[in-house]
C-alpha cells in the first residue's frame, strides 16, 4: 500500500528521495517519482526533500 | 538498438559519457542510455570545477564555460572573510560550467568514439544469470527491451538503482546526503572573478551557501544542508531567505534541486559483470560536494578496466577488482580524507566557525587547495581540529612546503 503522497506541482524531480529510500520503493522517471508497494511510510524521503513535496499519509 | 553489446552504460552524465567514450575508444561495442529526453537537463549541480582537472579529460571549450574564476572567498557566520586566490599561467584557476552544454559535449565525444546513444531510455532492471550481470532490461517510449551485454556500467546518479539490483547496498542515510537547491540569478554587482561560500548553522545547517559567477551579471546561488537537518527548514526556503537578505534585487531565471551523497567511500562498487561510477558509486566529495571530476576519473578507469576484462574474457568480480583498486587509490583516498573533515565540521557551532575564520584573517592564501587551507586552520586551531591530525601526519613527516604565506 502506498503511504506517501508526492505533490507533483512542487516536486523538482531531483531523485534525492530515491537515493535515501531504505527499501528501494521509489523511482525517478524523467519528471516524476513513482512509489511501489515496498514503501513502508518511514518518511525519510519526506525529510530529505529539498522543496518539501512529500507527505506521509496518516 | 541491437540485442547485445560489449558494454551498456546506464546514464549519460559525466561519469557515463566518459566511461562510454573510453570503452568505445578501446574498440568495444558500447550502448549509452539516458532516461531523460535531453542529456544534461535538468542540471543538479553548482557547476564549479578546477581548471587543471578538467583538462585531463577534455579540451576546454568556451561553448560550455560560463566563467573563469581566480579565487574563492569563504565567509563565516559573522562575516569574517577568508580569501584564497591563485594565478596560474594561461589564465584563472577554476571554471563555472554550463552543464547542459558540457554534458552534451561529453556525450558527443562518446558518440564520436563509436558509442551508440539512446535517450528517453530507462533501465528497469538487470539481466542476471548464474550470479553474473549479463545485460539490462530497458524501457524506451513505453516499449520494453532486453539487451544483453558482457558488462554493465551503472552511472545512474544519486537515484541509482543499478547497484541495488545487483545486490550492492547504495542507500544513503540522512546524515550522508546534502539536500540542495539552486537559483540561477541575474543581478547587478555579482563578482564574476570569485566563488563565494557562506557558512553558518542558521543559514545552511551542516552545509553551505554558494554563489558561483556565471558570466554576464549571472550567478548560481545554491545551498546544501545535511539531510538530517532538513525537515523543519527546507533547502529551498533557506535559500530564498538568503537571497532576500543578500541579493534582494536578484531575478531568478532558473530553479533546480538535488541531492549530493556525502557518505564517503562505499564498501563495494563492483559485482560480476558490473561497475558503478560517479554519484551512483557515491564518489562525490563529502566536504565540497563536488563530483564532476571524480565522476570523469572513475568513468575513465571503468572504461579501461571493461576493455581489459572483456579482451581477457573474464568479467568476474576478480577481474573488475582492478577498477575498485584504482579508484580507491586515487579519488577514494581524497574522499575518505574529506569525510574526516566533514565529520569534524558538521559538529561546529557558529562560534567555532567564526573563531576558525578569525584565526586565518591575516593569512594571504595564494593556493586554492583545500588541504592547504585545512593545514593552516589546523596549525592555528589544534585543539578544535585535533580529530584531523591524521590528515596531516604525512604532511608533517615529509615537511611538505605549503604555498601560502602568513
Amino acid at each position: 500500500m502506498v503511504v506517501i503522497h508526492i505533490n507533483r506541482y512542487k516536486c523538482g524531480y531531483c531523485g534525492a528521495c530515491v537515493g535515501v529510500c531504505p527499501s528501494g520503493a521509489l523511482e525517478l522517471i524523467e519528471t516524476w517519482i513513482e512509489v511501489d508497494k515496498n514503501c513502508t511510510g518511514c518518511g525519510i524521503c519526506a525529510k530529505v526533500c529539498p522543496v518539501g513535496a512529500i507527505e506521509v499519509k496518516k | 538498438m541491437k540485442d547485445s553489446y560489449d558494454v551498456v552504460v546506464v546514464g549519460a552524465g559525466p561519469a557515463g559519457s566518459i566511461a562510454a567514450r573510453t570503452a568505445a575508444q578501446k574498440g568495444l561495442d558500447v550502448l549509452l542510455i539516458e532516461k531523460r529526453q535531453e542529456i544534461g537537463d535538468p542540471v543538479r549541480c553548482g557547476e564549479g570545477v578546477k581548471k587543471m582537472s578538467i583538462r585531463r579529460h577534455i579540451e576546454p571549450d568556451y561553448r560550455w564555460i560560463c566563467a573563469d574564476v581566480k579565487g574563492s572567498r569563504i565567509f563565516s557566520p559573522n562575516g569574517t572573510k577568508v580569501e584564497m586566490s591563485e594565478s596560474i599561467s594561461g589564465g584563472e584557476v577554476g571554471y563555472v560550467l554550463e552543464r547542459k552544454v558540457f554534458d552534451r559535449a561529453l556525450a558527443y565525444e562518446a558518440a564520436m568514439a563509436g558509442a551508440e546513444i539512446n535517450v528517453k531510455t530507462r533501465a528497469t532492471g538487470l539481466v542476471i544469470e548464474d550470479g553474473f550481470v549479463r545485460g539490462v532490461n530497458l524501457m524506451h517510449l513505453g516499449d520494453e527491451y532486453k539487451i544483453r551485454s558482457k558488462i554493465v556500467i551503472g552511472a545512474d546518479g544519486v537515484e541509482s538503482k543499478v547497484g541495488r539490483w545487483a545486490g550492492i547496498d547504495t542507500s544513503i542515510h540522512l546524515s550522508d546526503i546534502e539536500t540542495c537547491a539552486q537559483f540561477l540569478v541575474i543581478g547587478e554587482n555579482i563578482d564574476q572573478d570569485y566563488c563565494h561560500f557562506y557558512l553558518g548553522n542558521k543559514i545552511a545547517p551542516a552545509g553551505y551557501i554558494w554563489v558561483f559567477p556565471k558570466g554576464k551579471n549571472q550567478a548560481n546561488v545554491g545551498i546544501g544542508i545535511l539531510g538530517s537537518k532538513s525537515g523543519k527548514y527546507r533547502a529551498v526556503t533557506l535559500l530564498s531567505d538568503f537571497l532576500k537578505e543578500h541579493m534582494p534585487d536578484a531575478k531568478i531565471i532558473e530553479m533546480v534541486v538535488g541531492g549530493v551523497p556525502v557518505k564517503g567511500t562505499i564498501e563495494k562498487t563492483i559485482a560480476n559483470g558490473l561497475m558503478l561510477v560517479g554519484d551512483a558509486a557515491r564518489q562525490s566529495d563529502p566536504i565540497t560536494g563536488g563530483g564532476i571530476i571524480n565522476s570523469m576519473d572513475a568513468g575513465k578507469i571503468a572504461g579501461e578496466v571493461a576493455a581489459k576484462a572483456i579482451s581477457a574474457g573474464d568479467v568476474s568480480i576478480n577481474a573488475l577488482n582492478d577498477y575498485e583498486k584504482r579508484w580507491r587509490a586515487t579519488i577514494g583516498r581524497e574522499i575518505d580524507n574529506s569525510l574526516m573533515v566533514k565529520n569534524t565540521f558538521v559538529k561546529f557551532t557558529d562560534e567555532d566557525l567564526n573563531s576558525l575564520a578569525y584565526s586565518l584573517k591575516d593569512v594571504n592564501f595564494t593556493s586554492m587547495s583545500l588541504m592547504d587551507l585545512l593545514y593552516a586552520l589546523f596549525k592555528a586551531n589544534k585543539k578544535l581540529l585535533w580529530d584531523l591530525r591524521y590528515l596531516f601526519k604525512d604532511v608533517v613527516k615529509n615537511e611538505i612546503d605549503f604555498s601560502y604565506r602568513s
